[in-house]
């Protein structure tokens, strides 16, 4: 694997129409919010969680494109019977020892990293902390994801829903107990759903040529991970999620490992505003108060600055 | 000072840990030290060099917000990658992150900016071919550049940092009139308390390093890492 020479930067817009685009464990599951402005807010571990659930969705078990960090939907508990069914691999005796086996010497930490490295597509990318006891390393990944945040400020609308059942015996009774007579409603159990109408979020990704250099983070790689980063919502519906699709993904690749230009004034070149009659309108301008709110994405509208772009930079769009 | 440069660096969030709340992380007031070394790192370093952080400007007001995420609980076994390293397959070697949840929050700073004043010494480990003028020239043609070894961040890195060389000659940026408040140490001078200086990664153990910060006129001096100001 020869890692990639160049540096990436790039600008992920994604909407979510009626639907939960990452609930915050703080709020009950509302959808995150910047409490001061009411922008929606989708944090980069989300993103990072999408992009491993697609990279072991279409590549499972692909050599060197294995998932360290799973969600336990995962089988491999499957997987593990049958490598111990099979001569080589049946019951290891070693296997029954674990926790003895810490590395001792730097060379040893090192083997052990770029094993990992090696074998684990999301170690490689975005890198993972190894150590029990005696430290054996940490890989900083190449890539790095900033928490999204929306164009507009967002509302986030709460929706109760019933369901035609109860939980339990217990809760049965309970409602059996009300004063309600209805027979349809004996077992209604009430929940609750929040969604956001409509919110199209941006997120910016680096990608570093010179760490990619110390996990072998490669082409292939990378197009794997420009791939997941379009498609990644495709394979991620949920009754939750509503409708998630990434809009645009931008890439501005710089002829060199360190790069040519500021990455932020490179991100101020695509511009998001609002599409008022065709027209490309800030969505900060006050003559857009009274217009009716963005409820789908071609409400908005994406320009990119592609004039006196600095030299050895290259804006590619991936979608 | 000689060979000094100046960094303004600002992101709208911001964690720099505080060691004793790490585990629901609240971030100090301000940028550390140790989080402006590591700014200055991520642009230009080599081991010739070891830089010193001299002075930081704050030029935006001290502000939080909360941020709750799911997170793993654990890292990942050297052990047990060792292991599998041996056997020649992967099949347990995974973290189930459903099986695994930790809920934290992080108490974050939000909308900040810093000057870094900083400059470098040259160390044991410099060669012949290294001189001050050389690794200054290196470090200011990338900051003017925007060019980075990797994109520097606001103490973790989904807080991304942007940077932006001030030059000698320009006056210092001065945070907005309305927030020369004594929150920043103007009017009076605000004690930031005892502050994570670095770590020491050279000493056994890896000790943290710490010093009294405080604020004045918006500036927090930072001493000299071998000055009797920081507590080993």
């Amino acid at each position: 694997m020869t890692a990639i020479a160049n540096r990436y930067d790039f600008v992920l817009l994604f909407d979510v129409t009626r639907g939960n685009p990452n609930g915050d464990p703080d709020a009950g599951n509302m959808p995150r919010i910047d409490p001061e402005t009411n922008f929606g807010l989708v944090s980069d571990v989300s993103l990072k969680r999408k992009i491993r659930n697609y990279v072991e969705l279409a590549h499972r078990g692909e050599e060197g494109r294995h998932i360290y960090v799973q969600e336990s939907s995962i089988l491999n508990e499957q997987h593990r019977k049958a490598y111990k069914a099979v001569a080589p691999y049946k019951d290891d005796p070693k296997t029954d020892k674990a926790g003895k086996l810490n590395p001792r010497t730097d060379d040893e930490a090192h083997a052990l990293t770029a094993w990992m490295c090696a074998n684990f597509f999301d170690v490689r990318t975005f890198g993972a902390v190894m150590s029990t006891g005696i430290n054996c390393g940490q890989v900083r990944g190449p890539v790095q994801i900033a928490f999204a945040q929306s164009i507009e400020p967002i509302i986030a609308q709460e929706i109760s829903i019933t369901r035609m059942a109860a939980t339990n015996e217990a809760e049965k009774k309970q409602k059996a107990e009300g004063d309600d007579s209805v027979d349809r409603t004996d077992n209604r159990t009430m929940g609750r759903k929040h969604i956001v109408p409509y919110g199209l979020y941006r997120a910016h990704g680096f990608i570093s040529a010179k760490l990619a250099e110390r996990t072998g983070f490669d082409e292939g790689d990378l197009e794997l991970l420009f791939t997941a980063l379009a498609e990644m919502f495709e394979h991620d519906h949920s009754a939750a999620r509503g409708e998630m699709a990434s809009r645009k993904l931008i890439v501005f690749k710089h002829d060199t490992a360190l790069g040519k230009a500021s990455a932020h004034a490179l991100f101020e070149r695509v511009r998001v505003g609002r599409n008022i009659d065709g027209e490309f309108r800030d969505v900060e301008d006050r003559g857009i108060d009274n217009a009716p709110p963005a409820r789908k994405f071609t409400d908005y509208k994406v320009e990119i600055d592609r004039a006196n772009l600095p030299d050895g930079v290259e804006i590619i769009e991936r979608l | 000072m000689p060979y000094g440069i100046r960094l303004l660096v600002s992101g709208e969030r911001a964690l720099f840990c505080r060691p004793e709340m790490k585990v629901e992380r609240v971030s100090y007031d301000v940028i550390t030290p140790s989080a402006a070394r590591g700014i200055l790192e991520a642009i230009h370093w080599k081991p010739a060099i070891r830089w010193i952080v001299d002075e930081i400007h704050v030029l935006k007001p001290i502000r939080f917000q909360s941020i709750r995420r799911n997170e793993v609980g654990h890292k990942a076994p050297a052990g047990k990658i060792k292991q599998a390293m041996n056997r020649g397959d992967l099949a347990d070697l995974q973290i189930l992150v459903d099986e695994d949840r930790q809920q934290r929050a992080a108490t974050v700073l939000v909308d900040v900016a810093y000057v870094i004043a900083a400059h470098f010494e040259l160390t044991e480990r410099a060669g012949p071919d290294d001189n001050e003028g050389k690794h200054l020239d290196i470090f200011n043609r990338r900051a003017e550049r925007g060019q980075c070894f990797h994109q520097p961040c606001l103490g973790t890195r989904e807080f991304d940092a942007r940077f932006e060389l001030l030059s000698p000659d320009a006056p210092p940026p001065t945070p907005h009139p309305d927030d020369r408040l004594p929150a920043l140490g103007f009017a009076t001078p605000r004690d930031l308390g005892f502050m994570l200086f670095d770590i020491d990664h050279a000493a056994p153990g890896r000790p943290s390093l710490f010093f009294r910060a405080a604020l004045q006129d918006g500036v927090m001096t930072v001493p000299h890492p071998f000055s009797p100001e920081v507590r080993r």
